[in-house]
Parts: C-alpha cells; structure tokens; sequence
C-alpha cells in the first residue's frame, strides 16, 4: 500500500471532525460518569433517539435537523430530570450503589431501541440538508460540510459547557455535588436538586449529539451499542469528569478510528475504540488529564 | 442436602426429562425447549459472577459467541464429535473469563461492566473479519445425516444434551454457592474491601468465578451452530443473550442457584410464546420492561418473595 501525503493528510481532517462529532457524544457522559458517578450506559439509546427526532422533525417539516435538535433538547432536559427522579428513588435513596443502576440503565438501552425498531423499523433512515453534499477542497484535502457543521456546533457546545461548569453557580454546584454532597447540603443546596439539573443537561447533549449523528451518517436503532464503547472509551482517555480533557480524548479516538479505516478497512474500526478502552482501563484508569 | 445427593436427584430429573419428552410428537417443542435450556445455562452462567460475585457482566454474548465460533471453527476444520467441541469452546470462553478478569478486575465494578461490554464487541470486529469463520457472511454447518444413540431427529438429541448440560451447570452453580468459594464471593459482593482485609484471597476467588461464568456462557453456545445451522456474527453476537442473562437471574433472584432457573424458564418459555403468537420485536420489549421493573421495584426477585413469605410464616408460628 502506497501512503501518499493527501491520503494521510485527509485522514488526519476527517480524524479531527469525527473526534469533534464524538466529542458531542461523549460529552454528557462525562458528567453522567464522571462527575455524579451514574453510569448510564443508556446514553448511546438517547443519541439514537434524538437522531430519530430530528429525522422525523426534518422528514415532516423540512427544518435542518441540528437546529430541530437544539429545539427540542428542552424536552431531552425533562427527560434526563424524569430519569434521575425514578433512578434517586430506586437506587440512590436506598444505597444500592450503582451495580443494580447498571442492569437499570442497560434495561433502558434495550427498551430505547426496541420502541424505535418497532415504531420505525430497522431500515436505515438519512436526512438531507443543503450541506450534505458539498465539500471545501484545500489541494488535495476534502472537507466534507456534513462533518464541518457538527464539528463546529459541537465544539461550540462542549466550551460552552465548560464555561457554564467553571463559572455559573449551578455548574460550580454540580462540580462540588460530585467532591462533597455532605458540605454542598451543609451549605443549604440539595445535592439531590443539583444532580438532577446535572442529570439532565447530560441527556439533553446526548438529544444534541443524536441530530449530529442523522447529519454525518445514517441511522438504525441498534447502532446506539457500538457507541457505547466509545462514550466510555473517551471519558476514560480524557480522565473522568474533565470537560476539556473529553475533548481531547474525542479528537485521540477520531484519529484512531480514521487512521485504522483509511489503512485497514472500515469493518476494522469499531475494535478501536473499544481496544483503547480495554487498555485505558488496564494500565492507565485515571486517563490523560484524570484528577 | 448433601452435594452429591443433590447431583443424583438432578441428574435423575434430566433423564427422567429426556426419556419422557420422546413421547411428544411436536417436533417444535424441541425448538423451543432447546432454546428455554440454552438460557437456563447463560443465567446459571451470569448469576456466577453476577448473582455470587456482585460483578455484572454485559458480556454474555461475546462469552456464548467464542463457545459458537470454537465449535464452528473444529467442525470446519476436524469433524470432531460434539462433546470434544463442548468440552474446547468452554475452555476456550473460561480462557477469556480469565484474561477479561486479569485486565479489568483490580478496577471497581462498574468499570469492569464497562470493559465486558467492550471485549463483546472487539471480539465481535475480530470475528466479523475472520474469513476462515465464515466473516461477515456467515457459515453454514451442516447438520450430520445419522443420529447418535437411537434419537428420531437431530433436534431431539440436541435437546437431551442440553438437558444434561443444563443440570451440570445448576449442580455446579449450587456446589458453589455452598462452597468455601462461594462464601468468599459473597464477601466480595458485600464488601471487597473488607474481605480483602479479613484475609480473603480478592483477586483469585474472583479470576476463578470469572473463569467459571465464561467458560459456562461459552458451553451453552457449542452446540448452538448445530440447532440454527447457519451463524452469522449479528446472530452470534445479539445483545438479547445479554439482556437475557441479566434479566433472567434478576427476575428470579440472585442469590441461590434456584433463582436464574427459575427466571429463565418462566421468561424463556414467555419468550417462545409471545415470538409465536405476536412477534420478536414485542417478546423483547417485554424482557426489557420486566428487567427495568424488577430491578427498581423488586431486587430480590421472585425468591426474595419466597424468603418473605417463609419469614412471615417462620414468625407465626
């Protein structure tokens, strides 16, 4: 196989925009996990979901599926809130610690994605924007628009959480609900309250993600499980809780997973998100920027 | 009850199941039979390291895919008889048992559920790209023309060796509950800590359960190629093994051996009727619904309203 400069450099583009996209989709996992210590590895099912909405929002109506998807992430915010309430009271208020939650919260995925087999079927479904098809060409590189227009929100979105985590009271909450509950209720906040809001935002970047998703490729309710992996394998790479370091971790795994396609197949990428994974978690468990 | 005794009695009932089944014409109940004690092996199989242990594995499906895709690869490849195919997929799974414990087990355990999820699917990518297996195509296995040991069908047959494989993996499960291991995991599962510093050997008992959950995972799936005859890595690999393994065993309850055989002959046989009488789609949203409902509104299962009804009755009297 010849490696040619274009063939690396384009790599190296479309790494980075995936990186950006999976940056969107791991995001609130870094809260959900990495800050209020739920592991909700239904995070995946509620990115496939907003991915439906803003596909049957665009299909009906002809809006652009990423904004749709900023429409409706109030409604994901409810969602996460109405979540959190049935997990607190099961799990949390009784100190069951967060194994049961898991079986919970993989009950969850699987309910997810067999109401949309049986409401939308198997088939894979696609949106068109006016972006779709049109690409920027700088010499021999290609930057695809369908890959540009979520790398940008996304980015944008993900420093705008950090911004709101660092500097607002809420967020500055929610960064001590997961240190010290004990002292965040001491000072008159119900840490309850808190991870709730926390929660919630959680899934409403996951609502987000999903409209991102329906832009770049096409979706089937069963895809939410190869994310999984990759959620978890960029929380882990970025060091648990660190908003910053998920992106990173994100643009790490995008070039990983583009580099393995370009020089091995595609059939090969999804084990290397997982393989990252496997290795994070072997010999490095608190990641690159871990606290 | 003695383990020994408890194993003739068990194994008595197998056989009685084997010879008193011959008498059903249908050959269909043999197909869902199969499928009904397939389970019972997985949920045995998961309680182990689930139910013992308290380390949940979403795994199921990677452990039962490497027991298929062994059995898969020998038959191509030798022919052998279907007990040396048993006997090499087990080894094979308890193998990956073993190696998934050794990378993840010193991290807490919901990593550990994270990383089980994660051999799945790369075992999954490895398979799907194994041309010799069949790839992502799919191999067809051809079931033997002649019968072994007199059966009318193949089916029958395979239905009696599942019978037996399933009641070794019920005596298993009990002796271990009853063991010394078995005390050590339910230490772990109250407190790892705690246990590490009374002195119980943590990371062993666990390597140990992770090989028995795994290798058991991968018995149910070594005569699987030859019930379905045709496997393909979507089939293999489907995450209804997984839900299935959890669900079952948290229906029934999770601390005995009675609890997964209990939830996945009443799941499994609900399962058969529902994918009969209405369809696939809704027999799993129904598993889904009734795992989620268990595990918030009833943890212990239907044998945590045993122990309560013997309880209140102990009490009265």
């Amino acid at each position: 196989m010849d490696i040619s400069y274009s063939l690396v450099a384009n790599a190296i583009v479309a790494g980075l925009l995936l990186g950006g996209f999976y940056a969107a989709v791991s995001v609130g996992v870094a809260i959900s996990f990495g800050m209020l210590d739920i592991v909700n590895i239904a995070h995946p099912a509620f990115i496939i979901l907003g991915a439906y909405i803003a596909f049957l929002l665009n299909d009906t109506f002809g809006v652009d599926p990423i904004v749709c998807a900023v429409a409706v992430s109030p409604l994901f915010f409810l969602l996460g809130a109405g979540l959190y309430r049935v997990y607190y009271v099961a799990f949390e208020s009784r100190g069951r610690g967060p194994l049961p939650g898991l079986a919970f919260f993989f009950g969850i995925l699987f309910i997810t994605e067999v109401v949309l087999v049986l409401i939308f079927g198997v088939d894979y479904r696609m949106v068109k924007t006016s972006y779709s098809e049109t690409s920027l060409h700088f010499g021999q590189v290609d930057f695809a628009l369908r890959l540009i227009v979520p790398f940008l929100v996304s980015v944008v979105m993900v420093v705008a959480l950090h911004l709101y985590l660092k500097h607002t009271f809420f967020g500055r909450a929610v960064l001590a609900v997961a240190q010290d509950p004990l002292a965040l209720r001491l000072m008159g906040i119900n840490p309850i309250r808190i991870r709730e809001i926390g929660f919630a935002i959680s899934i409403a970047t996951a609502g987000i993600a999903g409209a991102f998703l329906v832009v770049i490729q096409p979706v089937q309710p069963s895809i939410g499980r190869e994310y999984i992996g990759l959620v978890f394998a960029v929380c882990v790479l970025g060091g648990l809780g660190s908003i910053y370091g998920t992106l990173v971790g994100a643009l790490i795994l995008g070039l990983a997973e583009t580099f393995t396609a370009t020089f091995f197949g595609p059939s090969w990428s999804p084990a290397v998100s997982f393989g990252l994974l496997l290795l994070a978690l072997g010999f490095k468990p608190t990641g690159l920027f871990g606290r | 009850m003695s383990n020994a005794r408890f194993a003739t009695i068990a194994l008595l009932a197998g056989v009685l199941l084997i010879v008193g089944a011959q008498w059903i014409q249908n050959d269909y109940f043999f197909n869902a039979a199969y499928t009904v004690l397939m389970y019972v092996i997985l949920s045995t199989a998961w309680n182990i390291l689930g139910g013992y242990t308290g380390y949940v594995n979403f795994g199921t499906a990677g452990f039962f895919a490497l027991g298929v895709y062994s059995s898969i690869v020998l038959w191509k490849a030798f022919h052998p008889p279907l007990a040396v195919m048993i006997v090499v997929g087990t080894l094979v799974a308890a193998l990956a048992g073993v190696g998934l414990g050794y990378l993840t087990m010193r991290l807490r355990g919901h990593f550990f559920a994270i990383a089980t999820l994660a051999l799945a699917i790369m075992l999954f990518t490895f398979v799907t790209n194994w041309d010799y297996a069949g790839g992502a195509r799919g191999a067809y296995v051809i079931v033997p023309r002649e019968v072994p040991f007199g059966f009318a069908r193949y089916i029958r047959y395979l239905f009696s060796v599942m019978v037996l494989l399933s009641v070794a993996s019920i005596v298993v499960a009990r002796v271990v509950e009853r063991s010394r291991l078995g005390r050590g995991l339910a230490a772990i599962r109250d407190d790892e800590l705690a246990a590490e510093c009374a002195g119980v050997p943590t990371l062993k008992l666990k390597l140990i359960s992770t090989a028995l959950s795994g290798g058991m995972m991968g018995l149910a799936g070594t005569t699987f190629p030859f019930f379905i005859s045709f496997v393909e890595p979507v089939g293999a690999f489907d995450l209804r093994y997984a839900v299935n393994a959890i669900a079952m065993p948290v229906i029934g309850g999770m601390t005995t051996w009675l609890g997964p055989l209990i939830g996945a002959v009443l799941l499994g046989t609900v399962q058969q009727l529902v994918q009969v009488t209405i369809s696939s789609a809704w027999n799993l949203l129904i598993v889904g619904l009734l795992l989620v409902g268990f595990v918030t509104m009833a943890p212990e299962g239907i044998m945590g309203w045993v122990f309560a009804w013997r309880r209140r009755r102990a009490r009265r009297s």
